[in-house]
């Protein structure tokens, strides 16, 4: 179920750091729009890589659109956040071509290196561990896609490669 | 005539490098002053070859496969400085038989007919193939609304998302509802895991679904227009951008466009914002505007009230590349292909263990075994070919025994599957039918909205059941359980997601009973993928006594001295699986 996604265990919705003011903007080019709803989350993730709760609060009372409206489209669509995420989003496909061929010890191989679990960030932010449903890659099978460049065809140690070559590619 | 280099740029070719390639030339062609044109393309189908480039010159047509940025040096000093092609590296051409001629022979090709032939970013080579010849057709011989909807209803075109519904009565129906605003929508949420068939399209002609969406608008007197894609496709959103615009600077979208009086329309993106249930029609309707992605009971149907209460036609995107070719070639061109009550063609996205994953287009009627086995190549590595499975999450597995099924809507769905969308996941004898059903049921499980109280609660316990069997904790009525369960969600459920969602335990069940019974009995895995139910043992043969396992096990199961042969303590071992992974010599044994 898609409530699955509520994380109940309290986590900071730190928005301390935030400009709240690039928000402007984007309410002014939404309000008052019918089905602006997705559009104003979409702007505002796109910002700050995940929607804080000071955020949520300043689309709210700018746009007259229930705080709660906002906190239920938000946690019904995956693509929202309400963390902060890593530098890095590498996303491992679980499609189905992916799954048959062997997709978990990708993930299994990240997370060992990574010392995360899927769905975290690492402890720097600078990579968050996902799954994702088909990247439309399957003819390359397993495949992950890391900001916009997709890699195909990995095994477990062939992705644990690749991630510490954007690491050492970072540090020079 | 003007030698044309082209390299494919779609998705997978840029996953495989195609941008590198390209930019390779395109330094060679700058450094040397070479004298040819180079074009940009999309997916030509081909993705197990990519990058691909194409070449013609005066003497014919030649594609070559895997051309990676050496190769590319490679092709360009020996075909375009010395006239001398290779033909090693050559996959298709037809002036003698390369290894891939009869992948593209055995197609047709209507819904894909400029995907990998036209650069998508440009409105005149859209163009130049009869792009939107159809729609000035329409409008210089003056043929009616009811006329255009007629020979949609003639050609007998089925919606191509996974419905099967009649695609001229869905316009009958919108036409029929009198309103001053109506739309038209695009159906671009290609969520079906393992399906990339629309992805392909709207990257490779978006003009064609554009075209298609513009008769749907003339046709029913819709005033607007929106293309609901997955936010998962920048490059396909990317394009379809341009192409909008470029619609818009010739005017083919806007005010009385096409010289029709009163013709209006303007059409733009919804980004889609990852939720597969938005497939469905209603539930898209609802995302679009603005909430959450619930599907509403039918009737009514969007035809009578659908995007903002106004009437609303909704097409898939391969329905849409579909429409211009059937009003260029006639109802009955396209009426020639396939069977008595599936027309035309089905593209297919094959993946899985197939030598050949990519793209087909195929007649309707072609059996599954040939477009496994003709098109797809056969079975990767030799393998046993064991199942397909057709219409992702909401339909279900075929068996090898049942391949020579025809694919048509009628035939597919009598054996439990369904055609939907076109996805198509091949399985070999090391895929095990139990996982896969767990796998689908997980994805469904997690994708339900919610609202329905079977389709919530019944998926969940039937994963659980799953979870037991595949972990050795089957017990003797859980297929009963798990069958009952199932008819249970079927009925109740309010849209497809629901209703289909036990489909592939349902087909692996009457299937594969064999299999689940040997999880559940025996606790055995046949295919050797559940974990739990595996031993692992080490070949005495083969070891080399490296200590890679040892170092590696978690919890300290292994043991040996450095050179002599290792032993794994059974009672210790979690199975876990790392010690397989990280043995270079496969000495470690799965039993």
């Amino acid at each position: 179920m898609r409530i699955a996604r509520i994380d109940t265990k309290k986590k900071e919705l730190n928005g301390d750091t935030q400009d709240l003011s690039l928000l402007d903007p984007i309410i002014a080019l939404h309000k008052g729009k019918k089905g602006n709803l997705i559009p104003l989350l979409q702007g505002a993730q796109e910002l700050y890589g995940f929607i804080s709760k000071p955020a949520f609060e300043k689309l709210s009372r700018e746009t007259g659109i229930p705080l709660s409206d906002m906190f239920g489209v938000a946690t019904f669509y995956a693509q929202f956040r309400l963390n902060p995420v890593g530098k890095n989003i590498i996303k491992v496909c679980h499609g189905t071509a992916c799954h048959v061929q062997n997709a978990v010890e990708i993930t299994e191989s990240l997370e060992e290196m990574l010392k995360i679990k899927d769905g975290e960030t690492t402890e720097d932010r600078f990579f968050t561990l996902e799954s994702v449903a088909c990247l439309g890659c399957c003819s390359l099978a397993p495949v992950m896609m890391i900001g916009d460049q997709t890699y195909g065809k990995l095994s477990g140690n062939e992705a644990v490669r690749i991630i510490k070559n954007i690491r050492l590619a970072d540090k020079n | 005539m003007v030698t044309t280099v082209t390299v494919g740029l779609g998705s997978c070719g840029i996953a495989a490098g195609a941008n590198k390639t390209y930019d390779k030339i395109n330094a060679l062609k700058e450094s040397d002053k070479l004298d040819f044109i180079l074009k940009k393309t999309s997916c030509v189908g081909m993705c197990y070859r990519e990058p691909l480039v194409e070449i013609t010159d005066e003497t014919g047509t030649y594609l070559y496969g895997e051309v990676d940025a050496n190769r590319a040096v490679e092709v360009i000093e020996k075909h375009i400085n010395q006239q001398d092609p290779i033909r090693d590296y050559i996959v298709y051409t037809d002036l003698f038989d390369a290894p891939e001629n009869d992948f593209i022979g055995a197609q047709v090709k209507i819904v894909l007919r400029n995907c990998g032939y036209i650069d998508p970013e440009s409105i005149e080579e859209y163009e130049s193939r009869e792009g939107y010849q159809a729609i000035k057709k329409i409008a210089g011989e003056k043929i009616s609304r009811e006329e255009v909807i007629d020979s949609i209803l003639k050609s007998g075109l089925r919606g191509r998302g996974g419905g099967g519904f009649s695609t001229g009565l869905k316009w009958k129906f919108a036409y029929a509802s009198k309103s001053t605003d109506k739309y038209v929508i695009c159906n671009a949420d290609e969520g079906d895991p393992g399906a990339f068939m629309d992805r392909s399209v709207l990257e490779g002609d978006p003009h064609s679904v554009l075209e298609g969406m513009i008769i749907a608008a003339y046709a029913i007197e819709a005033t607007g227009g929106v293309i609901y894609c997955r936010a998962e496709y920048p490059l396909a959103i990317k394009r379809l951008n341009i192409a909008i615009l470029q619609a818009k600077e010739k005017g083919y979208l806007g005010k009385n466009i096409f010289g029709i009086d009163g013709f209006n329309l303007d059409i733009y993106i919804k980004e889609g914002a990852g939720a597969f249930v938005c497939g469905e029609e209603t539930a898209l309707i609802a995302s679009i505007e603005g909430e959450r992605g619930m599907p509403r009971k039918r009737p009514p149907f969007p035809a009578a009230s659908g995007l903002w209460k106004k009437p609303t036609n909704i097409n898939n995107v391969e329905t849409f590349a579909n429409i211009p070719w059937i009003i260029m070639n006639g109802a009955e061109a396209y009426a020639q292909y396939g069977t008595e009550n599936s027309k035309g063609t089905k593209v297919f996205a094959l993946a899985g263990k197939v030598c050949h994953s990519g793209l087909v287009e195929v007649p309707m009627g072609m059996t599954i075994r040939d477009v496994i086995f003709k098109l797809g190549g056969g079975i990767k590595n030799d393998k046993k070919f064991k199942a397909v499975q057709l219409g992702g999450p909401s339909g279900g597995c075929i068996p090898e025994f049942l391949s020579d099924t025809i694919v048509d809507y009628d035939s597919v769905n009598a054996t439990g599957a369904i055609m939907g969308s076109g996805g198509m996941v091949v399985m070999d004898e090391t895929t095990c039918m139990v996982d896969v059903a767990k796998f689908f049921l997980d994805f469904t499980c997690k994708e339900s909205c919610g609202k329905c109280t079977f389709c919530r609660l019944g998926t969940k316990r039937m994963l659980e059941i799953l979870d037991r069997i595949t972990n050795g904790q089957g017990k003797a009525g859980d297929l009963e359980n798990l069958e009952e369960l199932a008819y249970q969600i079927k009925d109740n459920s309010l849209c497809g997601l629901g209703q289909t969602a036990p489909n592939p335990v349902l087909t692996t069940i009457r299937y594969f009973r064999d299999e689940y019974e040997a999880h559940i009995m025996h606790k055995k895995c046949p295919a050797k993928v559940c974990r739990p139910l595996l031993t692992y043992t080490v070949d005495e043969e083969k070891c080399t006594g490296c200590m890679v396992c040892l170092k590696n096990c978690p919890v300290k199961a292994i043991t040996g001295e450095r050179k002599q042969v290792h032993f794994i303590n059974q009672e210790i071992c979690t199975q876990c699986g790392v010690c397989f992974a990280k043995c270079k010599f496969e000495s470690i044994l799965l039993s």
